[in-house]
């Protein structure tokens, strides 16, 4: 019996998608056979992230009116094998197509076959958030190092906190610039953890990598030497229950010039 | 057989004290009132007089009660002052209780909740911004306050709101508010701190320790130690 987890953010634009994508794909790295689910109906975009599109023949709201069966409409990423499915969204219906019951029933159908779902989440608190959650049993937020972001994180986490089958959800702050964050000029990890007050599951630098890869449907955890794939197989490891620490985000030491500058003082 | 009297007419020098005997049937006692009233009154006198009314162990309905009330109103130069009775009905009961404890609650409040009390809060945890508590009396917040706190809403302006933290986004009490200052630039160690309506009915923020002068009341405990 599988486990399947909804990635949420509330706010749009923090990286649901791209973090739906990586932790699958280290997931399946692991060994661990996957099932994406793209929830966000009319404005799919986890199967271009995956690099999938071209091979979706049946989606979810096929799925639910029964229109085909469920392995029909489950697409197989080929690099990894027969480890790694995507539940594609329709592009054609709204959010309204699908109810919470319906969810829920295909949920607990896939977690017969599969070790993880992952449950990509649309932005806002509608009938999308609804039909994601319903069939979950752990939550993760995403949220990046800005006010509004962390605002609607919260609401997100109260909303969650509601809900009797999820348990305490994780969080993971997308996007950090440790330039930034060293200057005092974006939130640090430490002042949204305790304000968030859940348990922090990773971290992930902004790394321009990570947006050339989902351009070529490539998820960046694919790539062993980057700083956010890295992070991402930590929070695959973290998922599977392993602890492994945080990740160091500073930048490599500063040139010795740099020191000398720093010790007089001058910026 | 000498007949116990149903109603028993007292003058104080404030007006005139009505005890209501509370055994006899609910007609005899008006029958009875209204009877002593029409004997006893004088109306000679220009002067108002005040009546204080005691039922004692009967509990009035609020129609028997306009109803005692108008009764002894028909009666020239009479006022009703008070009525008063040893009893209260549960419900009434139960909301003097809710409308008097702390209710102590421990949870984050997140942006888009919304917390009320009846009476006074305890709040084991934070207010995040965007979240909001309300409560009847006063608003004690042992964590961090970021969000909004409105404290006697029913109009209670004596309501005092304090936190361990306070950075509210709005602070009510009753029907004043006040926001926090556009440029947040003072940060630093600061100790616990409460919000009060002064004199000048603007709600003013200060160390936790004044309140003990301005709020007396909110000692509950009685005697000394």
């Amino acid at each position: 019996m599988g486990e399947a987890i909804v990635i949420t953010s509330g706010k749009g634009g923090v990286g649901k998608t791209t973090t739906s994508a990586n932790i699958g794909t280290a997931l399946a790295l692991q060994g661990k056979r996957v099932c994406l689910v793209d929830t966000d109906i009319g404005l799919r975009n986890l199967d271009v992230v995956m690099g999938l599109e071209n091979r979706i023949i049946y989606d979810l709201v096929d799925v639910i009116e029964e229109r085909c069966k469920v392995p029909q409409a489950l697409v197989k990423d080929k690099r990894f094998d027969d480890l790694l499915y995507l539940l594609p969204a329709a592009q054609t219906s709204d959010k309204n197509a699908v109810n919470s019951e319906q969810m829920k029933k295909l949920i607990d159908e896939l977690k017969q076959d599969y070790d993880y779902i992952i449950i990509d989440c649309p932005a806002g608190i509608e009938q999308g958030y609804r039909n994601a959650v319903a069939g979950a049993t752990k939550a993760i937020v995403v949220t990046t190092p800005e006010v509004s972001a962390v605002r609607d994180a919260d609401r997100i986490i109260g909303l969650l906190e509601k809900e009797e089958h999820i348990e305490s959800p994780k969080l993971i702050i997308n996007r950090i610039r440790p330039h930034l964050m060293k200057n005092g000029d974006m939130l640090d990890v430490e002042e949204i953890t305790n304000h968030l007050s859940i348990d922090l599951i990773g971290i992930v630098a902004d790394d321009d990598q990570v947006i050339k890869a989902s351009n070529h449907g490539e998820p960046i955890a694919m790539n062993p030497n980057n700083v956010a794939s890295i992070a991402y197989r930590n929070i695959a490891r973290r998922i599977l229950g392993e602890s492994v620490p945080l990740q160091q985000l500073e930048e490599e030491n500063p040139g010795v010039f740099t020191k000398i500058k720093k010790f007089f003082g001058v910026k | 057989m000498n007949r116990k009297q149903n109603v028993t007419i007292k003058g104080t020098k404030d007006g005139l004290t009505l005890h209501l005997d509370d055994v006899c049937s609910y007609e005899e006692l008006k029958k009875e009132l209204n009877q002593k009233l029409t004997e006893s009154s004088r109306s000679s006198e220009d002067r108002l007089i005040s009546v204080m009314v005691h039922t004692g162990n009967r509990y009035l309905s609020e129609a028997q009660e306009e109803e005692i009330k108008e009764l002894i109103r028909q009666k020239k130069n009479l006022v009703v002052e008070s009525v008063r009775s040893n009893v209260i009905t549960k419900n009434e009961a139960e909301k003097l209780k809710q409308d008097n404890e702390i209710l102590s609650i421990a949870r984050i409040i997140r942006s888009g909740q919304v917390l009320e009390v009846p009476g006074d809060l305890l709040l084991i945890g934070d207010v995040n911004p965007g979240g909001t508590v309300k409560a009847g009396g006063n608003i004690f917040i042992m964590g961090a306050l970021k969000g909004i706190a409105h404290a006697g809403i029913n109009g209670n302006k004596e309501a005092v709101i304090s936190a361990s933290v306070m950075k509210p986004t709005q602070l009510r009490i009753s029907d004043s508010l006040t926001r926090a200052p556009d440029d947040n630039v003072e940060e630093g160690k600061r100790e616990m701190e409460c919000a009060y309506i002064d004199e000048d009915n603007q709600i003013t923020i200060d160390r936790l320790q004044v309140l003990m002068h301005i709020r007396p009341n909110l000692s509950k405990l009685q005697g000394g130690f």
